[in-house]
């Protein structure tokens, strides 16, 4: 089965990636654009048919590798496939 | 003295540290790829500098899981001295021997320079032939070197007085303006409780050959190999 973990930089970790995608979109004209972060998003292919085995084999995986919990938080989602 | 230098896929300054290793103790240190399962002993083992795994996903995230450092924390909890540097530094972090973590320096570019660095602490195996408050000179080279932890995190490491080396100015002044990455508190390099792991972005080893121009990184490799003699 198909699966998102989207990683995020956690609230008030300094984020100076998103910071100049944000300035950089506001000297384009983009005036309306207030703040951006940058994460990831990772697409993970499992051998597995059900969410919840699924669910926790990724969480392992983002708590050993994927994420540094120092500054980051995860979320697993499983996207319909067309 | 037994010293083991572990090398990553992307390692780079592997033979730089081995070369003033090899200087101060007259021994060859042993070169450790990384895939081994086990570790000869060793007094020191250190992390070199480089861009373990091509720095995907995070800095040194891969290189904390490759086989052998299952091995370097078990020497570590035995009392072996660990030293990361640079990348090393980033290795420690995400392998948990150090605490917080290192994120992208604050400008966005990579930093490339010779660093004034205040010794914070000269009581450990690694600084003690340094004064405390010595201003050396020591190159910093990286991209993520921002030191970032928890506030509680950065409390306990200054109440316990585990910071080894603060970026400073040449008078030793330390404030934001000296600060070339955003790195918390200016840290530069942080000690375990135990004083036998540490890890730093600056780059020691650059500063040990006179013919190259400096030399303040001379006492940083007195300072362990006296110690663990």
């Amino acid at each position: 089965m198909k699966s998102l973990v989207k990683i995020m930089p956690k609230k008030g970790v300094l984020d100076p990636q998103g910071k100049a995608i944000e300035k950089s979109l506001n000297q384009l004209g983009f005036s309306q654009i207030k703040e951006v972060t940058q994460g990831k998003i990772i697409e993970i292919e499992l051998d597995c048919n059900n969410e919840v085995d699924a669910r926790e084999i990724l969480e392992n995986a983002s708590n050993k590798l994927l994420a540094n919990l120092v500054i980051e938080d995860y979320e697993i989602t499983f996207p319909k496939e067309d | 003295m037994k010293i083991s230098v572990i090398v990553f896929p992307g390692s780079n300054c592997d033979r730089d540290i081995s070369v003033s290793l090899k200087k101060f103790s007259n021994k060859d240190p042993l070169m450790v790829w990384h895939r081994e399962t086990s570790l000869p002993d060793s007094d020191l083992i250190v992390l070199p500098g480089g861009f373990s795994y091509g720095d995907y996903l995070r800095c040194g995230s891969m290189a904390a899981n490759s086989p052998i450092m299952n091995e370097v924390k078990k020497s570590s909890e035995k009392g072996s001295a660990v030293l990361g540097i640079c990348n090393g530094f980033q290795i420690l972090t995400e392998s948990g021997l150090l605490p917080g973590t290192l994120i992208r320096n604050k400008g966005l570019s990579f930093l490339c320079k010779n660093t004034p660095l205040k010794v914070e602490n000269n009581n450990s195996i690694f600084t003690k032939n340094y004064k405390d408050n010595d201003i050396i000179n020591i190159p910093i080279a990286h991209n993520e070197g921002n030191y970032f932890a928890s506030e509680d995190v950065i409390k306990k490491i200054e109440d316990k007085n585990l910071v080894a080396f603060r970026y400073c100015d040449y008078n030793g002044d330390i404030d934001v303006a000296n600060n070339p990455n955003g790195s918390l508190n200016n840290i530069a390099g942080i000690i375990n409780e135990n004083g036998n792991v540490l890890g730093m972005m600056p780059h020691p080893e650059r500063a040990t050959d006179r013919v190259a121009g400096l030399s303040d990184g001379e006492k940083f490799f007195t300072s362990i190999i006296e110690s663990l003699k």
